[in-house]
């Protein structure tokens, strides 16, 4: 029997081997702020757990260097971070003191390198079988799924992570709406003006040039100073229009932030709409033309379902961009994940900057990739095209 | 009956068409040919105002094409185009009921007439209906293109370079497949080409264009005796002259009478069919069968070559 090697997998298993056996794998710390302590695998888990999560990192190394089929890769990766993930838990509970409420256990580096050279294997893994879209959407929920069952178990209530959740469990749900409804609102707002703005651009050659340049300018502004440069207008617009305080318009807060992601949103709807209906076969339009369909019935019927894939990928740039950029509206009060990653910064406390930064980051993935199953069943196969 | 009167057509300085004067009988074919940039695309757009004319009228049927809105008047006219400009998304069976749908058609009325037209386009209604036009082959999607034009059953059928796309053996195939169902649904058909054997195979009435004008409008017969400048001689091309005369006309308007030997020739081919038998076979005649497979008389190399001769 000949074993052939695997490049990628190579540098998979190398990553993972310093994971496992160099780098520590929690991180003990007396309380919340002071240095922590560095932990192995051997001595963070139980020695059940140590054998099992050894055995299956080895037998995920051996996996990845040899050439072996996909569905084996992807399966073993997926069982050996499942159990890295239990195990995180299971070492909470070895290493923290009973009785002691203020020790605090993180996973450390010798996790997260595991984690991301596992992550990388299944991803891999994943890319080579070409799964369908709504069998990605699966994928995905699968995950999501098993994240949250293990949140649910309790199984990683003892990590530092889930007691900075316990002990804001009311705020950080607040927050989460918050951030979601200032992604996903300033996302339906761009939505609504930029498609019309993008068809303007479309079918009005002088104006296009001129806008996309404006909007251009905008996305060059660095968020923070274009959330201070509209504090001003808005904090008129507060005092001035009678009823604009009333629905929370103010110089500071949720307005500017909104305002800002509407604008940054704005480039990407209106540039995929221009460049989807340029797209748009030249002879099918004119074939709408000429068997009588009116501009709008063209544009309804014909324009837009073939340029909505396009349309489709701006929106996607958006809502990723939106959930990240989402995270700085706490700076001026906007609320959101933010408000715990600038906490936690403030405070040092590393822990409380995860609480905001992993659910932010877990959203903007969920969505990308959602969003690239949907463009892909937008996208009419083309590839089979016959010859004549 | 199209009437175009006194059509000019400028963008700017520059003169695309050039006060254009033209009667259409119904129910023939007129095909416009000319060189790239002769005008004849833009004559053919101003007919469904797809290109609106700098001046002149143009009638259908007595009626000013400026009378409706554009888009109802080109519900009226049917419009296929070079590279068929299907709609991608859309089936097989949802692009022929395009216009129908415009038009308000009730369902099952569609239905049937989709039915009809991709049967008589020798298309599986069952098989290619629900099919995207990319799962076609190129003379099939040229087939629908021009199903789709015809689905309201217009009088008038403007065609651009509807068979440029395809090769020389579907090409062929497509030409007898349009006249057959010219004759069927008794179209007025307007067709655009560069190609000189096109148009004399499929022309009631030529009409030449260079820089803009008609140098001249006449059936192929008088085009091919009478050239009226140069330049349409060039078009047609002097070497081809005899072969494109004999091509025009069948074997029926040659008949002698008497017999002769070997394998007989229809009626209904033409003459330049004929002559190239005599030639091939090595022999001074053909007997000549009717419809019914009578022998009707014979068609004689002698007979063809005096017709193939020019005007002295």
């Amino acid at each position: 029997m000949q074993f052939r090697v695997d490049k990628l997998g190579v540098i998979i298993a190398a990553l993972a081997a310093y994971g496992a056996f160099l780098a520590p794998f929690a991180t003990f710390r007396a309380n919340r702020i002071v240095a922590g302590e560095a932990r192995s695998i051997s001595e963070a888990l139980p020695s059940a757990w140590t054998v099992v999560v050894l055995l299956l990192v080895v037998a995920a190394v051996i996996v990845a260097v040899l050439k072996t089929p996909s569905r084996l890769r992807l399966g073993t990766a997926f069982a050996t971070i499942a159990a890295l993930a239990l195990g995180i838990g299971a070492a909470a509970g070895h290493l923290t003191p009973p009785e002691n409420t203020y020790a605090r256990v993180s996973p450390a580096s010798g996790f997260w390198i595991l984690l991301f050279a596992l992550g990388l294997l299944a991803a891999d893994a994943l890319a080579r079988l070409r799964p369908s879209p709504l069998v990605r959407v699966l994928f995905l929920s699968a995950v999501l799924g098993f994240i949250a069952a293990v949140l649910t178990s309790g199984t990683w209530d003892g990590l530092s992570l889930l007691k900075e959740y316990a002990s804001r469990a009311d705020t950080f749900w607040a927050e989460a709406g918050k951030h979601v409804t200032l992604a996903l609102g300033s996302l339906a707002a761009a939505t609504i003006v930029g498609i019309p703005l993008g068809v303007l651009c479309h079918r009005v050659t002088r104006l296009r040039d001129g806008l996309l340049g404006v909007l251009n300018a905008i996305q060059t502004i660095p968020s923070i100073a274009l959330f201070g440069i509209l504090i001003a207008p808005l904090g008129w617009i507060a005092i001035h229009v009678p009823g604009a305080a009333a629905i929370g318009i103010r110089g500071i807060g949720t307005a500017p932030a909104f305002v800002a992601l509407f604008l940054y949103s704005l480039l990407p709807v209106v540039a995929n709409t221009v460049v989807g209906l340029a797209g748009v076969p030249r002879e099918a339009n004119d074939a709408a033309r000429g068997i009588g369909m009116t501009d709008f019935q063209r544009l309804v019927g014909i324009e837009f379902p073939l340029a909505f894939p396009v349309i489709l990928t701006g929106i996607r740039i958006v809502l990723v961009q939106n959930i990240g950029l989402a995270t700085i509206a706490a700076l001026i009060g906007g609320g959101g994940f933010g408000v715990f990653v600038f906490q936690g910064v403030g405070q040092t406390a590393m822990d409380l900057v995860l609480l905001g930064a992993v659910p932010t980051v877990l959203l903007a993935f969920t969505a990308a990739i959602v969003l690239d199953a949907m463009i892909e069943m937008a996208t009419p196969n083309r590839s089979q095209v016959q010859s004549a | 009956m199209i009437e175009i009167e006194g059509i000019t057509k400028r963008y700017g300085e520059t003169t695309v068409v050039r006060d254009v004067s033209l009667t259409i009988a119904p129910r023939t074919v007129t095909v416009i040919v000319g060189t790239s940039g002769s005008g004849k695309t833009t004559l053919l757009r101003m007919i469904n105002r797809l290109v609106e004319p700098t001046s002149g009228t143009i009638k259908l049927d007595g009626e000013d094409n400026r009378s409706l809105p554009d888009y109802e008047l080109r519900r009226r006219i049917g419009y296929a185009i070079q590279g068929h400009g299907l709609f991608p998304h859309r089936t097989v069976a949802q692009n022929i009921a395009t216009v129908p749908t415009l038009l308000g058609w009730d369902r099952a009325r569609i239905e049937v007439k989709v039915t009809e037209l991709l049967t008589l386009f020798q298309l599986d209604p069952v098989a290619f209906g629900p099919r995207y036009p990319h799962e076609l082959s190129g003379g099939q999607q040229q087939r629908v293109g021009v199903a789709r034009a015809l689905a309201a059953e217009p009088k008038v059928l403007l065609m651009d370079e509807p068979f440029g796309a395809l090769d020389p053996i579907i090409r062929a195939k497509a030409q007898e497949d349009l006249l057959a169902i010219q004759k069927h649904f008794e179209t007025t058909i307007v067709l655009v080409t560069h190609d000189m054997d096109e148009a004399f195979h499929l022309a009631d009435r030529i009409a030449v264009m260079d820089k803009g004008e008609v140098v001249q409008y006449a059936t192929p017969a008088e085009m091919l005796v009478k050239p009226a400048t140069a330049f349409v001689e060039s078009l047609i091309g002097a070497g081809e002259r005899p072969f494109r005369l004999l091509a025009i006309e069948t074997v029926a308007d040659a008949v002698e009478p008497g017999a002769a030997e070997g394998e007989a020739i229809g009626s209904a081919a033409t003459q330049r069919e004929a002559l190239s038998t005599l030639l091939w076979s090595g022999r001074k005649a053909l007997p000549v069968v009717g419809p019914d497979g009578a022998v009707i008389g014979k068609v004689s190399l002698d007979g063809l070559v005096q017709r193939a001769a020019g005007p002295t």
